[in-house]
């Protein structure tokens, strides 16, 4: 029999995880190749946002792209996918 | 009000389910356990019972569909028999670890090859260590009264773990017998309404159920997989303590008591006593009766919970005996009853232990006559003054 | 808010455990905006069970439910009775699998949820192996595909026609997408939504894997068009029964249109094993798949 204040008290009978970002961690580290933006050739179509796999791109109109790259894996769909030729992967290392 | 009926074991069960206000059945046929489903078929059928009917294809199904339906707020019950029961078992594990307190009706059948439909308890023995608590019961009545005290200690929030209700094929689950069928309203006032462990339903506040947990506390999870697995652990031995405080509660809200974890039957001064399970432990009670008439200091054990095991209860009787003869209606190849491995591990504890003679009988439904329980306990006493134990474990009636 | 028309509200969350350039989690980013919060997933071993991450966190925003390999049908059937037997009835419950817990080892749960008329929406995403374990060989895989099953010869048959046996069912609606379409996608998946109460509605998403297929992981988007393109994979639904080409494979009804499937092919190294033999086979399942589709529209 364990305390009130046993550890074993306050977690659910079975593993019950709730909705998180970084779920792997800060999943940024993974990256080689980083996504950079130049806003001047973005026009601000949304298509990196559409195909980013991790939403890891927030898109306003306005603003036009944003990357969170506390999170983003480097993949490069959205360079691939700029059609304005906006986003540049570079070497982080 | 309740009702007096003449009708099967496998009725029985059916009335519980019935009688317990299941919300979601999901099963799949095999006999001997068929005629449960069919049953609850046609009690949804004529409208006289309220619940979905899941007529899965496979026992495999049917068990991930009663946890599906379990954690979406539904009380969930099924059946089956060996095959379907062994096929189950993968998902047997994935509900006492989702604590998903499902009950199930188990008819105890011999597994093949080759074919066999009669009562072996190998099918449910084997699934010893998936976290379910097992009974197993002597009578029809029991069967019923068993299920419906099965979702209360499952249900319990100190508990939350699902229970499988044993019963030998066609001895009890074709045989008539009196039954008293208590009202859904009598049950209700015992069982109170279903609880689940956590409701995949609620969208507002969502939750994922089961992904992966670490060996380790790791990141901003204070455990690992082990403390979850103790939890389950620790929610078996609440349940000794729930299914002594619910059999009593049910013996004072309706009159009848079939034992707790086990029976004890005129076990006080007894020199010898046999220990049983399912139908057989009925017979052995007659079986001492009569031998007591001799001047036989005879008692028998009901061994009526095997998950979670009665190691204190059987060790309390068993300090006072000579001898204990443990009848195992199934095999663990290579070793010995399955039942009486258990009983001696329990035992081992103890200073001064009693001999133990383990018959294996009544395998694939073979016939154990009271005179053969007899021929058992005789040998017994035999051993006692002789002091001679010359086997362990003996297949008893085997033809050679 | 929407942004080219999808909305803005992400249910797959940043940091989770998904491969870089994973197909799979895309085509959930869009299938769960389709969906909404009103949803219960239930995910059998897979990817996918790998990318919600680590305990006590997840990667996916509605609710989960995991099960064993074989069991997504049935345990989304037990989800949906309980929703009745309660008298729920807003939230849709959605089966995610991949590959081989559809076409191999869920077939026989997915089939008996499917004729019994489970009102839920199954969706296999098919990244033809299974990847989880490390690239193996399933129904799934296609013709010549080397995988770590068929490590030097490659697979020697062609892939199982799961849309199709799911149509056989005779459920109220059928359709294949892939994450290069994400709005023909997401459209699918509302669609079947709509369809709530009517039984089991089934979406194959074919679903790039980077490491499976031996690709760079930018490609993603590339691959699941030239697939596409090349007619390999036909974008389709079947609506109560009613066989509809979807917009972007329309017009590879024509095979001139089509692209060869080397151009396909040769991106991957997964099919790097292929003999000319064995691409002009591949082309001619294609071509065969595409007589199919022809009869189909033209009996209409």
């Amino acid at each position: 029999m364990q305390s009130n204040t046993s550890i074993l008290k306050k977690i659910p009978p079975t593993p019950l995880s709730k909705p998180a970002k970084g779920a792997m961690g800060k999943t940024g580290t993974w990256r080689t190749l980083k996504p950079v933006i130049d806003l001047n050739k973005c026009t601000k179509c949304g298509l990196c946002w559409l195909y980013c796999p991790e939403a890891t791109i927030t898109f306003t109109k306005e603003e036009g792209p944003k990357i969170d790259y506390v999170y983003c894996k480097g993949c490069g769909i959205c360079a691939e996918e700029c059609p304005a030729k906006a986003i540049e992967m570079v070497r982080e290392f | 009000m309740s009702k007096i009926i003449i009708t099967t074991g496998n009725y029985s069960a059916a009335y519980a389910a019935k009688a317990a206000k299941v919300d979601v059945v999901a099963a799949y046929p095999i006999t001997p356990q068929t005629s449960i489903i069919e049953k609850i078929s046609e009690f949804i059928e004529r409208g006289e019972m309220k619940a979905e009917y899941i007529r899965v294809e496979s026992e495999h199904s049917a068990m991930a569909a009663c946890i599906g339906a379990s954690v979406a707020g539904a009380r969930a019950f099924t059946a089956t028999s060996a095959h379907g029961l062994t096929l189950m078992h993968e998902m047997l594990h994935w509900a006492s670890a989702t604590r998903a307190p499902i009950v199930m009706a188990v008819v105890n059948r011999a597994m093949g090859p080759p074919w066999n439909i009669w009562s072996d308890h190998v099918d449910s023995l084997s699934q010893r260590d998936t976290g379910w608590m097992q009974f197993y019961a002597e009578s029809n009545q029991e069967i019923f009264d068993t299920i419906i005290q099965a979702y209360r200690v499952a249900e319990d929030p100190e508990v939350k773990m699902p229970a499988m209700i044993c019963s030998d094929a066609f001895i009890l689950s074709h045989t008539s017998q009196p039954l008293e069928v208590l009202s859904e309203e009598e049950v209700e006032d015992f069982l109170p309404p279903y609880e689940p462990p956590f409701d995949i339903t609620d969208v507002d506040h969502p939750v994922t159920h089961g992904n992966i947990v670490w060996p380790e506390p790791r990141g901003d999870a204070s455990v690992g997989y082990m403390e979850f697995r103790y939890l389950m652990h620790q929610a078996l031995l609440n349940a000794k303590r729930k299914i002594k405080e619910v059999t009593k509660e049910f013996e004072k809200k309706f009159g009848r008591n079939h034992g707790d974890l086990i029976e004890k039957y005129k076990v006080d001064d007894a020199e010898v006593a046999i220990v049983s399970m399912g139908a057989l432990a009925a017979q052995a009670k007659y079986v001492v009766d009569l031998m007591r008439e001799e001047g036989y200091r005879v008692g028998a054990i009901k061994l009526r919970v095997f998950r979670p095991f009665p190691d204190e209860e059987i060790r309390e009787v068993a300090k006072r005996l000579k001898a204990l003869v443990v009848a195992d209606r199934n095999i663990s190849y290579g070793y010995k009853g399955i039942s009486a491995t258990e009983i001696e591990s329990a035992l081992y504890q103890l200073e001064k232990r009693p001999i133990i003679l383990n018959f294996i009988m009544g395998i694939g439904g073979r016939d154990v006559k009271p005179e053969d329980q007899r021929k058992m306990i005789e040998a017994a006493f035999n051993i006692i003054e002789t002091g001679q134990l010359e086997k362990e474990a003996e297949w008893y009636g085997l033809v050679r | 808010m929407t942004i080219l028309g999808l909305p803005e509200e992400e249910y797959v969350m940043s940091g989770n455990a998904a491969c870089p350039g994973c197909g799979a989690i895309l085509s959930l980013r869009h299938v769960l905006k389709a969906l909404g919060k009103k949803t219960v997933l239930v995910i059998p071993a897979c990817c996918t069970a790998v990318i919600q991450g680590l305990y006590p966190r997840s990667g996916i925003g509605v609710p989960v439910l995991n099960m064993a390999f074989e069991a997504t049908g049935a345990a989304a059937s037990g989800v949906v009775a309980a929703l009745k037997a309660r008298g729920k009835k807003d939230i849709t419950v959605v089966g995610w699998a991949g590959d081989g817990g559809t076409a191999d080892i869920g077939i026989q749960a997915l089939s008996g949820a499917a004729e019994r008329k489970t009102d839920f929406i199954y969706i296999c995403y098919d990244n033809e192996a299974y990847m989880n374990t490390g690239i193996q060989r399933s129904g799934a895989t296609p013709y010549g595909a080397i995988t770590t099953t068929t490590p030097i010869l490659g697979k020697k048959e062609h892939k199982k026609d799961m849309p199709m046996i799911m149509a056989a069912h005779h459920i109220p609606y059928v359709a294949t997408a892939t994450p290069g379409y994400p709005k023909d996608l997401y459209e699918k998946v509302r669609r079947a939504k709509e369809m709530k109460g009517e039984g089991t509605r089934y979406i194959h998403i074919l679903s790039p894997c980077p490491p499976g297929w031996r690709y760079d992981s930018k490609l993603t988007i590339k691959m699941s068009k030239l697939a596409v393109e090349t007619g390999l994979w036909i974008l389709y639904e079947i609506d109560h029964g009613k066989f509809k080409l979807s917009g972007p494979s329309k017009r590879f009804l024509d095979p001139s249109k089509r692209k060869p499937v080397e151009e396909y092919l040769k991106l991957q190294g997964r099919f790097r094993g292929l003999t000319d033999k064995d691409i002009e086979e591949i082309q001619r399942w294609v071509d065969e798949n595409w007589k199919n589709i022809a009869k189909m529209i033209e009996t209409e």
